[in-house]
């Protein structure tokens, strides 16, 4: 699914990305983009000199006016295409989410009974139940029962997830299907307001909303090219005082040279991209100001468990007490975690085939497990000599073995001092009434953490960590990942006090969270990324839905939303700079005829007047598909201080827009120069 | 003979760079509102103004309401003033009995000297009665100086500042004439009386001359508008040939003095702006950018004039001089081509020698200054143009460095860039389309003397000096006919008060925000780079929008002149 995804390009999606730039050609939807707009006028009024010559005052080469004709109009048509593909690559996400969305039966509960009635006629607040084999109908609370539920089609994730009634892994999402079990669900959403529908919605680019800084930058746009405007059609006049001749079509095309197409063509495929990137990234944003927000983010709220440690606390250590030995403590062990499943026993096992140790795997199997309770917090095996193999916590077992009349090592209290103040969890291991040692569980960072923030710190985004842990062991993990600041004991509450206190302090806070008691602390959020396990009131509250619910994910989006500005500013820049160049093709050319020493200005050497015209007309237009691949991917981005990122985009966008123009014209000139 | 001139041009700069910093500081603390040692000498005189005027509650202003005072107070002076013009030939104070002025001139001038701008299609001598001189030309030419730096400082305190609140009006009005420009108006009138320049109400002198006629001498109360006239970047002069007559700037040194008047409250401004931001680095970046553009445009001018008219030299004439055409002896190429960058720099509109007859590019240097109108500028107006520059870079670099742009800690959003995208429109506007006017019609171009790219360039130099409200005159063009009186009116009031108000309004959506924190992931604005990114963002926006007109115009006389 996720390759599919990623899929950019294919014939199809391009045959029908070059139809829709034909059909965007309609006056109508022009006008939404103001730059584009003038040169589809700018390309009619060619037209009409081309079709009744003289209209527009004398021209002389009907040849040079249909080639200006022609290149405004394939300037348009690149514009559009490049907004299409972008729209094209949505489009194909919606169908395929729409597939997901097939109509199916619910058995909707009606008074005492079920009727089946088609999925597209439930109504909120509908009850319906959904057994083994069924696809659920659509969003809804489980409000009975526990089943196991694929959810493939959604996340692309194909191990089956365990839902249940009550806490925070009750919401079910419709078109996923139900494996086990059997569950009533309470509707959640009218027809078509589903998160699959909004989802479609979404990427298909059909609801979407200029964002502020879409709406600014078109401003920008606007006023620069109603400036243009000016300075063009004021020339006219000018030259007629000075009685030098200037032709409509050239007049034209200095104005389509000036005004800022580059950027104009792709800002909304820039948008478009934006958002799909994200979306491969399979969060779902609830709008593009979200995505936005995320590349200001000052803060980053994270929970520890499961996003920055892997949550389970894993064997890291043995620690004999008393007269055991490291290698009695080993067997021992891992003899107790035999049975044991949770990932604690696992890693038990681990830690021995890592260290190289063994243990008596023979004697271990032929025991009875012992499984955890609540009561005795030990868990181990029953060894058929009568021998009792226990783990469990510290003073459960100083208990257990007291009770044995056992001797208590001095040294135990030393030891599980020592990994509690190191952050870990102590587990006791005895056999009877002695007790062989002590197990280091750790919570362990996961790998590539302490990188990823290190790049933060270098965007400027301070981390939090958030955990229940009491302070020693928060300290011991912040510390271990490189997070800046942590919150020990933290509780719901807790977050949004530190979400007001950084707003307060002027900074955007982003946070991930997945129960109802955190979805105040989401709303209140600048950007809230909700996991898709969690429950509907968290995804309601949070701008964006992981649908993967891995909250690291966050930092990519963050990545993201810096990325869709960089590139918007980047164009802009070349665009811009762009100007000079043309400029000094265009203006030499047309003041040429009457000054003849003019021609000092044609630094770029331009064969004829008419062909450095054309040339630039002709760069203006090519540029604009060759852009095409940056404003889709992004232009690069690495994390790296805003000064250093500054001067690299300058370079590269600022100097190379001023540069690449001239190259661009010269070369085209050379060849366009073979005709005029 | 140009070592002396580095060294002229060198000791007048280097003045203006000591003076930046005591002079910034202290319009900062007449106007930081927070008490200071300047309220113990200035602080009853404004107290008996306002009791005078029983202006008892004066509490801070919104944007809108400041701007609303200054629009009526600025409207409630030109009409008094237009009157007072039109009746002139009935009041007192007219020795030489002058007429009432013709109303169209009348617009134009009460305009020109409201807007600070002090284009003059009259001429002093024979056109104003002495009370006109002092009433209606003083006068505005505070009243205006003041109402520049109101609005420069209501603006900082904007960007800089939280809250709605940007001050009070007419507290700042009183306090920028009663502490800023009086005081240096008397020390600068008394310098220019010690080295000889007229100071009088005693009719214009008769004079016998060796032939037996008679002569008259034009006279009267020179020297105190003469420093008005450049401490407040008026530039209107009290004689037609404004600062290169022998009683306006007699010597080298009154020129220099003149040079320093009309240069160092604009270029205290910027530091003042860093106080406030409480970053002075800030303050130098906007400085320093100025600075470096006013270096090229001087150099410009200087080397373009050193080096002198070809069509002369192929005459055989001594091109040793430079260009000497339309300059006084006593200031040379240097004394004039400085007073040239900077009257149109700081947007004054004095000049020392006639502008028509600089070298094409010595005008273009000028010409462009005007066409920016962000290389120190008027009173405040410079400041104001140059921090909408600075705002533009900050939104197109802002958004390079993936943060959505912000400026000293404030978003840069929808409103602001609409706000500030009419008052970028508003400047090419004023400038080309009445040029472009004028070139289709004889009402317009039948007042150009040198037809031609030259004459393009008259016509192109009167609107861009009406527009950045510089009011010098290109000259050479016969412009006091009712067609170019009104089309300069309206450009002049236009170029005025369209970019206060927008930039003002941009001042206060800025100051309504949540400041927000500043990281390494946000772009620096107090910089070296920045200093680049703003000298770009003013040539890349500003000047390409002029590029075809120049070509046109002092570049194809420059190409020509061969």
């Amino acid at each position: 699914m996720s390759t599919q995804r990623k899929s950019i390009l294919s014939g199809r999606m391009v045959q029908r990305a070059i139809l829709d730039s034909f059909r965007k050609l309609n006056p109508v939807m022009m006008i939404k983009n103001p730059v584009m707009f003038v040169v589809e006028l700018g390309a009619m009024l060619v037209l009409l000199q081309m079709l009744l010559p003289g209209i527009l005052g004398r021209s002389s080469h009907t040849g040079f006016n249909i080639a200006v004709f022609v290149i405004l109009l394939i300037t348009i048509l690149f514009a559009n295409f490049a907004e299409a593909l972008a729209e094209g690559r949505g489009k194909a996400q919606a169908d395929h989410l729409k597939k997901t969305k097939q109509q199916v039966m619910a058995n909707k509960r009606v008074g005492g009974g079920l009727r089946s009635v088609p999925s597209t006629e439930l109504r909120k607040e509908d009850i319906v139940v959904v057994s083994q084999g069924e696809m659920i109908p659509g969003d809804g609370e489980i409000i009975e029962g526990l089943a196991s539920v694929d959810e493939s089609a959604i996340t692309g994730e194909s191990a089956p997830v365990i839902k249940e009634a009550g806490g925070d892994f009750c919401s079910v999402t419709g078109g996923t299907l139900v494996v086990s079990d059997s569950i009533v669900v309470r509707i959640t959403n009218d027809p078509g307001e589903s998160f699959i529908d909004r989802m479609i919605s979404l990427v298909k680019g059909a609801k979407r909303q200029r964002t502020p800084n879409e709406i600014a930058l078109g401003t920008l746009l606007a006023v620069l090219t109603v400036i243009f405007l000016i300075v063009v059609f004021t020339l006219k006049p000018i030259a007629d005082y000075l009685n030098i001749e200037l032709e409509t079509a050239v007049l034209i095309s200095l104005l389509v040279c000036l005004i800022p197409t580059t950027i104009g063509g792709l800002l909304s495929a820039i948008g478009i991209a934006g958002m799909d990137r994200v979306t491969q990234y399979n969060v779902l944003a609830m709008s593009g100001k979200a995505v936005e927000a995320a590349g200001d983010v000052n803060t980053m709220i994270l929970d520890k468990t499961g996003t920055i440690t892997y949550g389970n606390r894993m064997a890291a250590e043995l620690l004999p007490v008393g007269a055991g030995t490291e290698a009695e403590l080993a067997n021992w062990a891992a003899i107790s975690s035999q049975f044991d499943e949770t990932p604690e026993g696992r890693s038990v096992l681990a830690l021995l085939r890592e260290r190289g140790l063994i243990y008596d795997e023979l004697l271990a199997r032929s025991g009875d497990s012992i499984e955890f309770k609540a009561e005795t917090r030990m868990s181990g095996v029953d060894l058929p000599d009568g021998r009792r193999v226990r783990k469990g916590a510290v003073d459960a077992i100083r208990r257990w073995v007291a009770e044995q009349s056992g001797q208590i090592p001095d040294d135990l209290e030393a030891v599980t001092h020592r990994v509690a103040v190191a952050g870990g969890t102590p587990l006791a291991v005895a056999v009877d009434a002695v007790i062989y040692g002590v197990i280091y569980l750790k919570d362990t960072v996961k790998p590539g953490m302490k990188e990823r923030f290190e790049q933060l710190r270098k965007m400027g985004i301070r981390t939090i960590m958030c955990t229940g842990d009491n302070p020693l062991t928060a300290a011991t993990i912040a510390q271990e990942a490189g997070v800046d600041d942590y919150i020990a004991e933290c509780k719901p509450e807790d977050k949004i006090d530190v979400i007001r206190r950084e707003q307060a302090a002027g900074k955007l806070v982003a946070m991930t969270g997945d129960g109802t008691n955190d979805a105040p602390a989401l709303a209140q959020a600048d950007v809230g990324l909700a996991m898709n396990s969690g429950t509907v009131s968290a995804k309601e509250a949070a701008n964006m839905v992981d649908l993967d619910s891995d909250p690291s994910k966050l930092i990519e989006v963050v990545g993201i939303g810096k990325q869709l500005l960089m590139t918007r500013g980047a164009l802009t820049t070349f665009s811009i700079a762009n100007d000079i160049a043309k400029y000094f093709a265009i203006l030499p050319a047309m003041f040429m005829l009457a000054i003849p020493q003019m021609s000092v200005l044609n630094v770029m050497k331009l064969g004829s007047p008419l062909s450095a015209v054309l040339s630039a007309l002709i760069f203006n237009a090519v540029i604009i598909p060759l852009l095409i691949p940056i404003a889709m991917r992004g232009v690069k981005y690495r994390p790296m201080s805003s000064q250093r990122l500054l001067s690299r985009n300058l370079l590269i966008y600022g100097l190379g827009g001023v540069v690449a123009p001239f190259i661009g014209i010269k070369l085209i000139d050379l060849f366009v120069h073979l005709w005029i | 003979m140009s070592y002396m001139d580095y060294l002229e041009m060198l000791v007048v700069i280097g003045v203006i760079l000591l003076l930046v910093k005591p002079v910034g500081t202290y319009i900062y603390h007449v106007f930081s509102n927070v008490p200071n040692r300047s309220d113990r000498i200035f602080g009853g005189m404004e107290n008996l103004i306002f009791k005078l005027a029983g202006y008892r509650q004066r509490e801070g202003m919104d944007w809108k309401k400041y701007m609303v005072s200054l629009l009526a107070s600025n409207t409630v002076l030109m009409t008094i003033c237009f009157i007072l013009l039109s009746l002139q030939q009935w009041l007192p104070w007219n020795p030489d009995r002058i007429g009432g002025m013709e109303p169209s001139l009348a617009f134009n001038t009460v305009i020109s000297f409201m807007t600070n701008t002090n284009l003059q299609h009259y001429s002093g001598e024979t056109g104003l009665s002495y009370l006109s001189q002092m009433m209606v030309i003083t006068m505005m030419m505070f009243t205006s100086a003041a109402t520049g730096l109101c609005i420069a400082i209501a603006f900082i305190r904007g960007i800089t500042g939280t809250g709605k609140l940007l001050g009070n009006f007419f507290v700042d009005f009183v306090k920028a004439i009663v502490r800023i420009l009086l005081p240096a108006a008397l020390i600068v009138t008394l310098l220019l009386v010690a080295l000889q320049v007229p100071q009088t109400l005693e009719p214009a002198a008769a004079i016998h001359t060796l032939e037996g006629s008679v002569q008259r001498i034009a006279l009267g109360p020179v020297a105190s508008l003469e420093s008005i006239k450049h401490l407040g970047t008026n530039g209107g002069g009290f004689f037609g040939a404004n600062s290169s007559h022998p009683f306006e700037n007699p010597s080298g040194l009154t020129n220099a003095i003149e040079i320093w008047s009309m240069w160092v409250i604009s270029a205290s401004l910027p530091y003042t702006f860093g106080l406030f931001a409480r970053n002075k680095k800030q303050g130098w970046v906007i400085f320093t950018a100025m600075f470096i553009l006013f270096v090229a445009f001087l150099s410009l001018v200087y080397f373009s004039e050193q080096a002198g008219n070809p069509l002369i030299h192929t005459l055989g004439v001594d091109a040793s001089q430079g260009n000497m055409e339309g300059k006084e002896v006593r200031f040379g190429v240097a004394g004039s081509a400085l007073f040239t960058a900077v009257t149109t720099a700081a947007t004054t509109g004095s000049v020392n020698n006639m502008h028509d007859t600089l070298t094409p590019l010595g005008g273009l240097a000028a010409l462009v200054q005007m066409m920016l109108n962000v290389v120190f500028g008027g009173k405040g107006v410079g400041l104001m143009n140059m921090m909408m520059y600075a705002i533009l870079g900050v939104f197109i670099c802002g958004l390079m460095v993936g943060r959505t742009p912000e400026f000293l800690g404030k978003k840069i959003e929808a409103k602001e860039m609409k706000l500030i995208a009419i008052a970028i429109l508003i400047h090419p506007f004023i400038v080309l389309v009445p040029t472009a006017i004028s070139a289709m019609t004889g009402l317009g171009y039948g007042a150009v003397t040198n037809p031609g790219y030259h004459g393009l360039t008259q016509m192109l130099y009167e609107y861009a000096s009406s527009a950045a409200n510089n009011g010098s005159g290109f000259e050479g063009l016969a412009d006091n006919t009712p067609y170019w009186n009104i089309m300069t009116g309206f450009v002049m009031l236009l170029g005025r008060y369209v970019s206060m108000i927008a930039l003002l309004g941009v001042a206060g959506s800025l100051m309504g925000k949540e400041p927000v924190a500043e990281s390494i992931g946000t772009l620096r604005t107090d910089n070296k780079l920045f200093t680049g990114i703003l000298i770009g963002t003013v040539l890349l926006i500003g000047a390409l929008t002029f590029l075809p007109v120049i070509a046109a115009g002092p570049v194809a006389e420059f190409l020509t002149l061969k």
